[in-house]
């Protein structure tokens, strides 16, 4: 999208969204539309819902969903709370580790990729578990996780 | 006591993207009759004469809050329902929302009718985003019905808001800031939420299991409903049961039924060696104890049990939590944000076998004081599991 339909498009967004007095879906939107949020990304917001670049940035670092660096076309999100822990969610993290070499918090060098770890996903009867951009995949084997990461 | 269904009643027998396998079965009666033949007063009256609590983790009686609600002047209020579900081990809300959304749309606007509200949110974590349709077809469906909106001069709706990722945006203050569009940090408090909640409002904030029981007690009685339970926990509980079990999953049991039962009976534990009841910050339960009952008197939280057998090393899974603490803690008040980091070393020293004697005298100084100190229930709860451990399990630490 080029800047001025992208401009264009934040205002038609941030109308809709005042009219809601819905701050934090219009941010979740712009960081759908735009992957991230990039400092550029964060002054338009400020501008548009007239509050200061600081409000906008404090808020995008409180929310792990919400990031102001580049992410990954495909967001993984594995758990490693308790009972993700106890059902061996290291091996998880390994395995996807090893397939994309990358680092948690770390894009793969084609940009398809982000793995994250976070806190429980309320999926802890299908442990271990994670999130792959909205969607939420349980019992996982290496097996099982080589079949979705290929499926992707 | 065998399971009992009151709020997993219609789970997994209506179709929950067809309101009409929901109207089949007594659906929406409850506001029915309370909008036709009872006063808001009355509504609040038969919820408090329940003995129904907050099934959120507080215990806090429902009817009061509502009550607290009503005695404010300012005629604009709200009701949020609170589908965050961040405590670890928890996913009962999800799958009520996934098998029955229109059980929690009746017991929202139930709420809405008692106190008065014009609106009612459902704040919904962002990690439940693929429950986000369902759950606005429900309200879309609710609507058309004219059991909300703008049809039969009914004026009552209802929105779904998402979180962006933060556990602590449960806490209820926290989750009102978020709403309102700024970090997800706790309020000091008083002003409570009944008489400033969100935008300043009268706010009664509700989780999802505690309105789900709603058009039961109104649809039954308070009566029956406070039959159920025991002196001071009325009616059942739902639980989410995890970690080293053959059957993980969700149990709707009468509250005061044995900590042993659910385990053992009905998750088939083998070989237990503790239970953590509530969460990363609820309490650990050694075998010899199992006999406890769940309620509010002795241990409930949520309704999270996490499952351990005797294989596991218990300053691991206390290091764990604490871990989860520390990553969530909002970082506003100073004993949760440097308590749970010290914590965290502390136990990864004892993981490592390299704990002192001194580290195990701050681990319990620096619990009691985060208790005392912390400005909201994250960092008061967060040392539960350590002091527990200590108190069970000080062997492990073994220094
Ligand atoms: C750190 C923290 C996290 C919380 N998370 C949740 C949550 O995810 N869901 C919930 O219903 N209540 C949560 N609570 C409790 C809420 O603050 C509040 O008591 C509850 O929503 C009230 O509803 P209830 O009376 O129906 O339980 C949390 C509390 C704290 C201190
Ligand atoms: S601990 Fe991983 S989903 Fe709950």
């Amino acid at each position: 999208m080029s800047d001025e339909n992208l401009s264009l498009e934040l205002e038609k967004l941030c109308i809709h969204y005042k009219r809601h007095d819905d701050l934090l879906s219009f941010i979740k939107k712009v960081h759908e539309k735009c992957g991230y949020l990039s400092p550029e990304n964060i002054k338009n917001v400020a501008s548009l819902w007239n509050v200061s670049v600081g409000e906008i940035y404090g808020l995008t670092t409180f929310y792990v969903f919400l990031s102001t660096k580049p992410l990954g076309q495909n967001v993984v999100r594995v758990c490693r709370s308790t009972p993700c822990y106890l059902e061996n969610c290291d091996m998880v993290i390994e395995t996807i580790e090893k397939k994309f070499n990358i680092r948690p918090g770390g894009v793969t060098e084609d940009g398809k990729f982000s793995l994250q770890l976070v806190s429980c996903i309320g999926a802890c009867d299908q442990a271990p578990a994670m999130l792959i951009n909205d969607e939420l995949y349980g019992n996982l084997t290496p097996g099982k996780i080589e079949t979705i990461l290929k499926g992707l | 006591m065998p399971e009992k269904r009151i709020v997993l009643e219609n789970c997994g027998v209506i179709d929950p993207s067809d309101i009409n396998t929901y109207l089949s079965r007594d659906g929406f009666k409850a506001l029915e009759k309370a909008r036709k033949h009872m006063t808001p007063q009355q509504v609040i009256n038969e919820v408090k004469r329940s003995g129904l609590r907050g099934r959120g983790g507080a215990g806090f009686p429902t009817g009061l809050k509502w009550e607290l609600c009503t005695k404010s002047p300012e005629k604009e209020r709200f009701v949020i329902c609170n589908a965050d579900e961040g405590e670890v081990g928890t996913f009962k809300d999800r799958y009520i929302i996934q098998n029955d959304p229109f059980g929690i749309i009746e017991g929202i606007a139930l709420a809405g009718y008692a106190i008065g509200a014009s609106k009612g949110y459902i704040y919904l974590r962002a990690e439940y985003h693929y429950l986000r349709d369902l759950l606005e077809n429900a309200i879309e469906q609710a609507k058309t019905k004219g059991f909300l909106g703008e049809k039969n001069n009914e004026s009552f709706g209802i929105e779904v808001r998402e979180g962006a990722g933060a556990y602590v945006c449960g806490e209820e203050t926290a989750l009102m800031e978020s709403i309102e569009g700024k970090r997800g940090e706790a309020r000091y408090r008083p002003p409570f939420p009944p008489e400033h909640g969100l935008w300043q409002k009268p706010t009664s904030i509700n989780n999802v299991e505690t309105l789900a029981n709603i058009p039961h007690i109104i649809f039954r009685g308070a009566e029956w409903f406070s039959q159920i339970g025991t002196q001071q926990s009325k009616g059942t509980k739902v639980f989410s049961v995890s970690g080293d079990v053959e059957k993980p999953g969700i149990y709707e049991l009468p509250m005061g039924t044995p900590l042993r039962e659910l385990v053992e009976e009905l998750a088939q534990a083998k070989d237990l060696k503790a239970a953590q009841v509530g969460g990363a910050s609820g309490r650990l339960i050694p075998e010899e104890k199992l006999d406890t009952p769940l309620a509010f008197e002795t241990v409930l939280g949520a309704g999270a049990v996490i499952v351990f057998s005797k294989g596991r090393n218990i300053i691991q899974v206390v290091r764990r939590n604490i871990e989860f603490f520390a990553e969530e803690s909002c970082g506003k008040c100073v004993p949760c944000r440097e308590g749970t980091q010290v914590m965290s070393d502390i136990l990864r020293r004892f993981s490592l076998g390299q704990g002192t004697k001194e580290d195990l005298t701050i681990l319990e100084e620096l619990s009691n004081a985060m208790m005392l100190a912390s400005l909201c229930g994250l960092g008061q709860a967060a040392p539960n599991s350590v002091s527990d451990s200590l108190l069970y399990f000080r062997s492990e630490y073994d220094t």
